[in-house]
C-alpha cells in the first residue's frame, strides 16, 4: 500500500519541477520536435511505421489526412501512457498500450465517419491499422513509458510530423507524376499534354511508393552522410 | 472448392500483403538480413494469420456486425457493437499470439526456441491486424473462406520475406552505392519485385 | 499494493475496460445518429445522380423526397413485396441469401411527369466489391445515367468508374436488343467507337489499364437487371407500346 502511494505522489511533483525548471520550448524540448524530421526521421531513419502508410500515398488529400489522424492518435495516446506510467502494471504493459492507442483510433474514426465522411470512405481500413502502425507502439514503449507527459506530448507531435512529411512528399510525386494533379486539382498544364506529355499511370501502382520512398532516403543520405549504413 | 482455390492463390499472389498493401513492413525489414530469421518469423505469421482470421470472422458475424446478436433474441436484433471491432481484433490476436507462445512452448519446445523471440513481435505485426480488418471487409460468405484468405495472406508474406532475406544476403557482396546502402536498396528492391508480382494481377481460375 | 501483483494487475484491467469501454461506447451512439445520416444521404444522393440530379449531401434528403416516388422491394417473379422496406434493404446482405429470398430494391423516379426506374447494382472488381445504380428511362430500356462506386480498386485506374467521365458514357446506351434479349452494356476494350457515339451497340469504351473492372461492371449489370426481367416485362403499358 505504502509503494502505491509513493508513487502516485511522485507523479505530480516530477510534472511541477519540469515545469518549472525548463521553459516549454526549451532547447532540448525543440529537438525532440525537430529532431524526427530528418536526423531520426521515423520512416528513413528509426524504420518504423511503413506499414499502412504508403498505401494510401496515391493522392495528397488522403495522405494529409492520415498524418493528421496519425498526429491526433500519437500525441494523445503518447499523453495517455505518459500520464499512467507509473501505474501500468509491467506485465500487461503492451495490452495496455494497444488498448489505449486502439481506443483512440476508434475516436478518430467516429468522428471522421461523422463529420468528415468522404474522407473516411478514401481511408476506409487504413485509419484500423493505425493501431499496429509500429511508429505508435515504437514511441509509446521507447518513450512515453519513462518521460513526462509534456515531453511524450511532442515526442509524438514531432514523430508524427516526421511521419507526416514523408507520407505527404511521397503522395506529392505520386500524384504529380501520376495524374498531373495535386490535391486533386490539375496543376499540369493542359498545354503541356498538347505537347506529347503523358502521365506516367505506373506512378499510381503500388510498387513506385516503395520505389520513391527508397529515392527519398538516397537523397537524404547522401545530404545526411552521417546516416549511412555500414552493412 | 474452385472459389476456395481461386481464393487462396489470390491471397498469395496478387493481393500480396506485402507488394499490394504494404502491410507487416516494420517486420519485414527488420527481420529480413537473414534467411533464417526470415523463415522462422514467416511460418510464425502464416500460423498467426491463420488462426486470427477465422475467429475474428466468426467475432464479427455473431457479435460485432450490425443484427449480429439477433441469435441471442429479437431484443438484441437492432444492436450495432461495429464501432468495437478494432479494439476486439486485437485484443483477439493479442491474446492468440499469447496461447500460441504458451501452448508452443509446452509441446514443441524445439519450434519454440526457433519461433520464440519472433511471436510477441507479430502482435504488433500490421499485416495480422490488416488481415481481419480485411477480411471484415469482403463479405465472406464462411468460416473457411475467411480461413483460406488467413492462410494464403500467411504464406504470400512468407514468400516476400523470404525472397528479400535472399536477396539482402547477397546484395552484401555487391557494391551499392553508399548512400543507399540498406533501408535504401532494399525499398527499391521490394519495389521491383513488387512489380514483378503485379503481374498476376487478373489472373482467373 | 504492489504494481506486478495479480490483483493490481487485474484491478487495472478492469478499470481500464471499464473506462475505455463506457468512453467509446458512448462516442459511438452519441455519433451514431450523424454517420447513419451521412451513409443515408450518399446512397440518396447516389439515386438521384443516375436520374440527373446533382446535388450537395444536405439538400439529398429533400430532393430524394421530392423525385423518388416509389420504392418497391421485389421479389424473384416480379412481385411486391409490400412488408420489406426496399431503401433499408442492404444489397450485400441480400446476396448472401438464397435466390428465392432475395428482395431486389427498385426506385421509380418521377421528374416533372417523366417516370425513370433505378436498379441498385452490387459485383466484383478486381480487389473487391464495386457498386452502383443504374437508372433506365420510362422505355425500361435505355439508360438514363449510372453511378459506380468501390471499396478498393486502383486508385488512377479502376477507381476511375466514380468519375463522371466514366459514369457518362453509359447514357443513352440501351440494355435490351431489339428482339427484347438482355444484353448489358459491355464495358469492351475492343471497341472502335471511343467517344461512345453509337449507342446501339451496347458497349461502352472501357478504361486502359483496368480490364477486371470494367469486367465486372459489365456483370454486374447484365446480373442484377436479369432479376428485374419479370418486373421489367411485365403487362406493363409504357412497355407494350414499345419496340420491345
Amino acid at each position: 500500500m505504502e509503494d502505491k502511494t509513493s508513487q502516485t505522489k511522485k507523479e505530480p511533483t516530477i510534472l511541477f519541477v519540469n515545469k518549472e525548471k525548463e521553459p516549454l520550448f526549451s532547447k532540448k524540448n525543440r529537438k525532440l520536435l525537430s529532431d524526427p524530421m530528418d536526423d531520426n526521421n521515423p520512416i528513413t531513419v528509426q524504420v518504423l511505421g511503413i506499414c499502412s502508410a504508403l498505401a494510401i500515398t496515391v493522392q495528397l488529400k488522403p495522405a494529409v489526412v492520415m498524418s493528421i489522424s496519425v498526429m491526433a492518435v500519437m500525441a494523445a495516446s503518447n499523453v495517455i501512457i505518459s500520464v499512467l506510467r507509473n501505474l501500468i502494471p509491467n506485465r500487461i504493459r503492451i495490452i495496455v498500450q494497444l488498448v489505449v492507442v486502439a481506443s483512440m483510433v476508434i475516436l478518430v474514426d467516429q468522428i471522421l465517419r461523422a463529420y468528415a465522411y468522404d474522407v473516411s470512405k478514401e481511408l476506409s481500413i487504413f485509419i484500423g491499422l493505425i493501431i499496429t502502425n509500429c511508429i505508435v507502439m515504437g514511441r509509446l514503449e521507447a518513450f512515453a513509458l519513462g518521460n513526462g507527459v509534456w515531453k511524450s506530448f511532442l515526442d509524438g507531435i514531432g514523430n508524427a510530423a516526421g511521419y507526416g512529411v514523408i507520407l505527404i512528399l511521397v503522395a506529392f510525386f505520386r500524384e504529380l507524376f501520376g495524374s498531373g494533379k495535386l490535391g486533386g486539382f490539375q496543376v499540369i498544364p493542359e498545354a503541356v499534354y498538347e505537347m506529347g506529355y503523358v502521365n506516367n499511370g505506373l506512378m499510381l501502382l503500388s510498387p513506385m511508393a516503395l520505389i520513391t520512398v527508397g529515392i527519398l532516403i538516397w537523397i537524404q543520405r547522401s545530404r545526411n552522410r552521417t546516416l549511412i549504413e555500414k552493412n | 472448392m474452385e472459389a476456395y482455390l481461386n481464393l487462396f492463390v489470390k491471397s498469395i499472389f496478387i493481393e500480396n500483403m506485402i507488394f499490394a498493401y504494404f502491410l507487416g513492413m516494420c517486420s519485414y525489414l527488420a527481420v529480413s538480413k537473414t534467411v533464417k530469421t526470415a523463415v522462422g518469423l514467416g511460418f510464425a505469421v502464416i500460423f498467426v494469420l491463420a488462426i486470427t482470421v477465422p475467429i475474428n470472422f466468426l467475432l464479427d458475424t455473431y457479435l460485432l456486425q450490425p443484427g449480429a446478436l439477433s441469435w441471442l433474441g429479437s431484443k438484441y436484433a437492432d444492436l450495432d457493437l461495429s464501432f468495437l471491432s478494432f479494439i476486439m481484433f486485437i485484443a483477439v490476436i493479442a491474446s492468440m499470439v499469447q496461447l500460441v507462445e504458451m501452448i508452443v512452448e509446452k509441446f514443441a519446445p524445439a519450434l519454440y526456441g526457433a519461433l520464440g523471440i519472433f511471436l510477441p513481435l507479430i502482435a504488433v505485426n500490421c499485416a495480422i491486424l490488416g488481415g481481419s480488418l480485411f477480411m471484415q471487409q469482403k463479405d465472406f460468405s464462411g468460416v473457411a473462406e475467411s480461413a483460406v484468405y488467413g492462410l494464403g495472406s500467411g504464406i504470400g508474406w512468407l514468400l516476400a520475406i523470404l525472397a528479400i532475406a535472399a536477396i539482402r544476403e547477397k546484395i552484401t557482396y555487391s557494391n551499392v552505392p553508399a548512400p543507399l546502402r540498406g533501408l535504401g536498396i532494399t525499398f527499391i528492391i521490394t519495389g521491383l519485385m513488387a512489380l514483378g508480382f503485379m503481374s498476376f494481377m487478373g489472373i482467373k481460375l | 499494493m504492489n504494481r506486478d501483483s495479480n490483483a493490481y494487475t487485474f484491478i487495472f484491467a478492469t478499470l481500464m475496460v471499464l473506462v475505455v469501454a463506457s468512453v467509446l461506447a458512448f462516442t459511438a451512439s452519441s455519433l451514431k445518429d450523424l454517420q447513419d445520416a451521412n451513409v443515408r444521404k450518399e446512397k440518396m444522393q447516389n439515386i438521384l445522380a443516375t436520374i440527373g440530379i446533382e446535388t450537395d449531401r444536405e439538400q439529398a434528403e429533400t430532393l430524394y423526397n421530392q423525385y423518388i416516388v416509389e420504392e418497391l422491394s421485389l421479389v424473384s417473379g416480379g412481385e411486391i413485396d409490400t412488408d420489406s422496406n426496399a431503401f433499408e434493404l442492404e444489397l450485400s446482405n441480400e446476396l448472401k441469401k438464397p435466390l428465392a429470398e432475395q428482395h431486389f430494391p427498385l426506385y421509380v423516379a418521377n421528374v416533372d411527369g417523366v417516370k425513370s426506374y433505378v436498379v441498385p447494382l452490387r459485383g466484383a472488381g478486381l480487389w473487391n466489391a464495386i457498386w452502383g445504380y443504374i437508372a433506365l428511362k420510362e422505355d425500361k430500356n435505355t439508360i438514363q445515367g449510372a453511378v459506380f462506386d468501390h471499396v478498393g480498386e486502383t486508385a488512377g485506374l479502376g477507381a476511375e468508374i466514380t468519375q463522371q467521365w466514366f459514369q457518362d458514357r453509359f447514357v443513352g446506351e440501351k440494355v435490351f436488343d431489339t428482339d427484347g434479349n438482355l444484353v448489358g452494356i459491355n464495358v469492351s476494350k475492343t471497341n472502335n467507337d471511343p467517344k461512345d457515339l453509337d449507342k446501339e451497340d451496347h458497349e461502352v469504351d472501357a478504361i486502359s489499364g483496368a480490364t477486371i473492372t470494367g469486367d465486372g461492371v459489365t456483370d454486374m449489370i447484365k446480373e442484377r437487371l436479369q432479376h428485374y426481367l419479370p418486373y421489367l416485362k411485365s403487362a406493363d403499358v409504357s412497355l407494350a407500346s414499345n419496340q420491345l
